[in-house]
């Protein structure tokens, strides 16, 4: 199926979860990322249990600590 | 307020624009902006808002100018090697103009001083650079009710929020709570392309200044993400979640958390593959 990840098109197995999405996309730390599915963030928890669909817009957004 | 005529002629390509006007630099000169932290983000911002005429600036920043800190943070130079950032900084606004009332805090923004310090001022800039500090700065400024600016950057990618607590999208909303100890890179393990700062600090002083004068339409529901490698601009609409532990339903943070998470100081290299 394809999904849009961070505004690039991808194509994935289907039932791909958004954990199995993680490792796919050779996420190292998925501890980093806050996920976005169609413009909601998911909760952390349910990464393994989230079942993406065809045609979801997924945005990975990294924590990003620096400013000094 | 009346403006002097000095103070025409120096704003006078803001007073020029409609949307500010002379009613507009007034409300710069009355407005009240703290910048947390005087550093890559803070700079910038600082020496703009100072421009602006922003009439009350404070500056909180408990740390020292260091050689390494020249390569981004502008409002410094050599000659302050070794002094107080909050001090060096707020020289600097003060030579741009004399107009503003800079108030220097030489301390760190802790859960004891948070309240007392942000309720003093309009808007409130987040130019630290850990984790724990900008949680703080998000949970403070929800229990003070003031919006602010979040911004975040590393190597050569940057990010920037702005939050009206209560109404729009929070940090807490889009991250929860921090990474686990030794998950994050700092700058001083990752480093950061200095100019960085510069972009994304002068974006989180546009957004005071456009909420001081209540213009346009501010950076809300929507994190702005900049790479400066592919020279990208993306705007990711995120909405409030209704499980965000600041302000979602059923909250679990009802007060601020002092040092809830230290940055790391592991080597990792978790944002490689980004």
């Amino acid at each position: 199926m394809k999904l849009e990840i961070n505004g690039l098109s991808i194509e994935t197995p289907a039932n791909t979860t958004v954990s199995q999405l993680l490792s796919i996309q050779k996420v190292k730390m998925p501890d980093m990322v806050s996920v976005e599915i169609n413009e909601s963030i998911l909760d952390r928890k349910t990464f393994g249990t989230t079942i993406l669909k065809e045609g979801d817009k997924v945005e990975f957004l990294y924590f990003m600590g620096g400013g000094k | 307020m009346n403006l002097s005529e000095k103070q025409i002629e120096r704003y006078s390509r803001h007073i020029i624009l409609p949307e500010v006007g002379g009613k507009g630099q007034e409300k710069l000169l009355a407005g009240r902006i703290l910048i947390v932290g005087a550093g890559g983000l803070g700079s910038p911002s600082a020496l703009y808002l100072a421009a602006a005429g922003v009439g009350t600036i404070g500056i909180i920043d408990g740390d020292l100018v260091d050689l390494s800190n020249l390569q981004r943070q502008i409002a410094h130079s050599n000659a302050d090697l070794g002094k107080s950032k909050a001090i060096s900084s707020a020289e600097a606004m003060q030579a741009i103009n004399e107009d503003v009332n800079v108030r220097i805090y030489q301390e760190r923004l802790t859960a004891e001083n948070a309240l007392t310090v942000i309720n003093d001022y309009d808007f409130i800039i987040d130019g630290t650079d850990n984790f724990s500090s900008k949680f703080l700065i998000s949970d403070a400024c929800h229990f003070a009710g003031k919006a602010y600016s979040h911004a975040g950057i590393l190597r050569f990618e940057g990010q920037t929020i702005t939050v009206k607590p209560g109404e729009t999208t929070c940090y807490r909303c889009i991250f929860g709570a921090p990474p686990p100890a030794g998950a994050a890179p700092s700058c001083s393990q990752a480093g950061v392309l200095g100019v960085l700062a510069g972009v994304i600090g002068t974006i989180q002083a546009t957004e005071a200044i456009k909420y001081i004068l209540g213009i346009g339409d501010l950076l809300t529901n929507r994190l702005l993400v900049y790479n400066a490698l592919k020279m990208s601009f993306r705007l990711l609409e995120v909405r409030r979640n209704a499980n965000c532990p600041l302000c979602g339903t059923n909250p679990s943070v009802t007060e601020l958390i002092e040092g809830e998470q230290a940055v790391c100081d592991l080597n990792c290299d978790c944002t490689k593959t980004r």
